[in-house]
């Protein structure tokens, strides 16, 4: 019953403050509000009892990329930033994608009850602890794994290439 | 939800926390606000400069090489994030998690040196 | 259940309340520390020996005049430094601060909360309160604050990746993320700095940083940022900004205190022929006292140690210390596996 409150609470928190990130005019509050969605989100995991992904979610997220986010919108000079002005066709074209990019969504949503992803009566609640995760991870997704750090070092040697070409 | 009792008993003094703060932190600003004196001036509400008339704007562009390390930052934090199921299960994973996890960070190494001999992190 | 949640509650309060008390008299402490190591008298008018200057400070801070540049965003002018403070005030929820007092029968725990994410909870207040500063500095709309909000984030995040990593070398020998569970490992072991002398070097070089204290007080150097990421700030919005400051120091010598130096155990405890609460009070003590020996490091180091320059600090935190906590994670995992610990 309570969890069931808390999930209502974080659901709304998620759909305001995302309303919010979009709508706001100064980039910082829109990367502020961007940061209580992940928040509200770290907070659903909570409720299935996915500990160390919620942990995981707010270090990476709210606490690595975002200060990048915050570091780019620092970098703009926000004075002279004004509102661009987007010809018919652009906004046509992305309310296009955007729209096609939530049809994808909601098909997907649609679907998980005949796929049957969630199995409440094998569902493990302890699943989520970093113990259970961690033997799962090194045992059976051992070459995605792996390729993680080829995937890290290509994303290292971008970075560097890309803003060594500022620097020279 | 079956976990929500007993996960709720580990994160309600978490939250209770962060509501105590949050009113420790919002009752004190109030009260700094109530209290102190209001006499504003042009001259005291401008940006301080060490005395020498503002020139320009505070948010100029700077260095690419601040951002350069919040992207390392990103990528290096992932990896680390990555490390902890597998030190948690150190000793139960065993020789071949050992293996595993230094051909992992073998090329976390390869990439460190990469970024060191490019420069990448030079500061003059 | 509910008479544990209210002790909680209790508990949360008391934590909260007792981190911000220390805090100040830590104000207090370093002003007078200060003072020794410069053969000066330090804050002695306010009570006997200066001892009410915490107070006298807090009341002058509130009573001041706040003021908001012309030039700044306001709302997040005050968020920024409110960040900062809640976020400081959020670590102390998973330190152990004693084995727990028993009254009929039943343990009341000295911690607020075990989670067996413990050690990823302060990892993840640790990088949110990289917003409090950067927020405040951008906000101000001052060329120094700026600077110096980019310097103490770049530095905060840079540090960050070392101290994770030496955090891992850790997890490898405890095996559990919780930090009740280490502190309780310590009492049927040894501390864990005699397994792990190079993590607690990396990690204490780390706190130094996180915490931007000297010698890493870059991003507030006087001499050339005026007063760094704080510069435009006044009141009680520079308080919460210097306070959580040593709100952060305290809470750091906790978790040094608590991850490798056996936490609230000291040694031959169970040779004492003491029990049941005075065991627990005792224990407590010897925390405090390992806290004090670490918060006079802090201090210290501070008083006799020159600042960094900016690339040597960058040097330090990725050509130094990244380097040697990769390497530290490999030492500990070949002296394992020599030793036969692993299946």
């Amino acid at each position: 019953m309570l969890s069931e409150y808390i999930f209502w609470f974080l659901s709304f928190v998620a759909v305001f403050s995302a309303a919010g990130m979009i709508f706001s005019k100064n980039p910082v509050y829109s990367v502020l509000s961007l940061i209580v969605t992940f928040f509200a989100v770290a907070g659903h995991y909570f409720l299935l009892g996915a500990q160390f992904l919620a942990a995981v979610h707010i270090i990476v997220y709210a606490g690595a990329i975002m200060v990048l986010f915050l570091y780019v919108i620092m970098m703009l000079n926000l004075n002279e930033l004004e509102e661009e002005k987007k010809s018919l066709y652009t906004k046509a074209l992305s309310f296009f994608a955007g729209g096609v990019l939530m049809l994808v969504l909601i098909a997907v949503v649609r679907r998980t009850e005949e796929l049957q992803l969630i199995q409440p009566a094998v569902y493990n609640a302890d699943l989520g602890l970093t113990q259970h995760l961690g033997k799962v991870l090194y045992k059976e997704f051992l070459v995605p794994f792996e390729l993680a750090s080829v995937l890290f070092l290509s994303a290292m040697v971008g970075a560097v290439y890309l803003s060594k070409k500022d620097l020279a | 939800m079956e976990t929500a009792p007993s996960l709720f008993s580990l994160y309600f003094p978490i939250v209770l926390m962060a509501v105590v703060a949050i009113g420790f932190v919002v009752t004190t600003m109030a009260l700094t606000h109530a209290f102190g004196p209001k006499r504003p001036t042009k001259v005291k509400d401008d940006t301080f400069e060490c005395g020498i008339e503002v020139k320009g704007n505070a948010r100029s562009p700077f260095s690419v090489k601040y951002f350069l390390v919040a992207i390392l930052f990103v990528l290096f934090d992932v990896e680390v994030i990555f490390m902890y199921p597998w030190a948690v299960n150190f000793r139960e994973l065993g020789l071949f998690g050992l293996i595993e996890m230094f051909s992992f960070m073998g090329l976390m190494i390869v990439g460190l040196i990469y970024i060191i001999r490019r420069g990448a992190l030079k500061w003059d | 259940m509910d008479s544990m949640l209210i002790y909680k509650a209790l508990l949360t309060v008391g934590v909260f309340a007792v981190s911000l008390g220390i805090a100040a008299y830590l104000t207090w402490g370093e002003r007078k520390l200060a003072a020794i190591l410069q053969d000066r008298v330090g804050p002695d008018r306010a009570g006997p020996f200066g001892l009410l200057q915490p107070l006298a400070d807090g009341v002058k801070m509130l009573m001041k005049e706040e003021m908001i540049p012309s030039k700044a965003n306001k709302w997040l002018f005050i968020f920024g430094p409110s960040f900062f403070m809640l976020t400081a005030c959020m670590t102390g929820a998973v330190i152990p601060w004693g084995s727990g007092i028993t009254v009929d029968g039943v343990v009341y725990p000295l911690q607020v909360t075990d989670i067996n994410i413990g050690l990823l909870y302060l990892l993840g207040v640790v990088s949110i309160g990289v917003y409090g500063i950067m927020i405040g500095g951008w906000s101000s709309n001052n060329k120094y604050s700026l600077l110096g909000a980019l310097r103490a984030s770049s530095q905060m995040i840079s540090y960050e990746v070392a101290m994770g990593m030496a955090l891992i070398a850790l997890t490898m020998i405890t095996g559990t993320l919780s930090l009740g569970e280490i502190s309780r490992q310590q009492d049927a072991g040894l501390a864990n700095v005699v397994y792990q002398p190079l993590g607690f070097l990396i990690f204490i070089i780390c706190a130094f940083a996180e915490t931007n204290r000297a010698p890493f007080d870059l991003p507030e150097s006087e001499s050339e940022l005026v007063g760094g990421y704080h510069t435009e700030y006044s009141s009680m919005k520079l308080g919460f900004f210097l306070f959580a400051e040593y709100i952060n120091m305290f809470i750091s010598s906790a978790v040094m205190a608590t991850l490798y130096f056996g936490g609230y155990n000291f040694p031959f405890q169970h040779e004492l022929g003491l029990e049941g609460n005075t065991l627990a009070i005792l224990q407590t003590a010897a925390l405090f006292i390992k806290i004090a020996i670490f918060i006079f490091v802090f201090m210290w180091v501070r008083w006799t140690l020159p600042r960094f320059r900016y690339d040597q600090l960058m040097n330090l935190g990725w050509k130094v210390l990244l380097p040697l906590s990769i390497a530290n994670i490999f030492i500990t995992g070949i002296v394992m596996w020599a030793l036969g610990k692993l299946n």
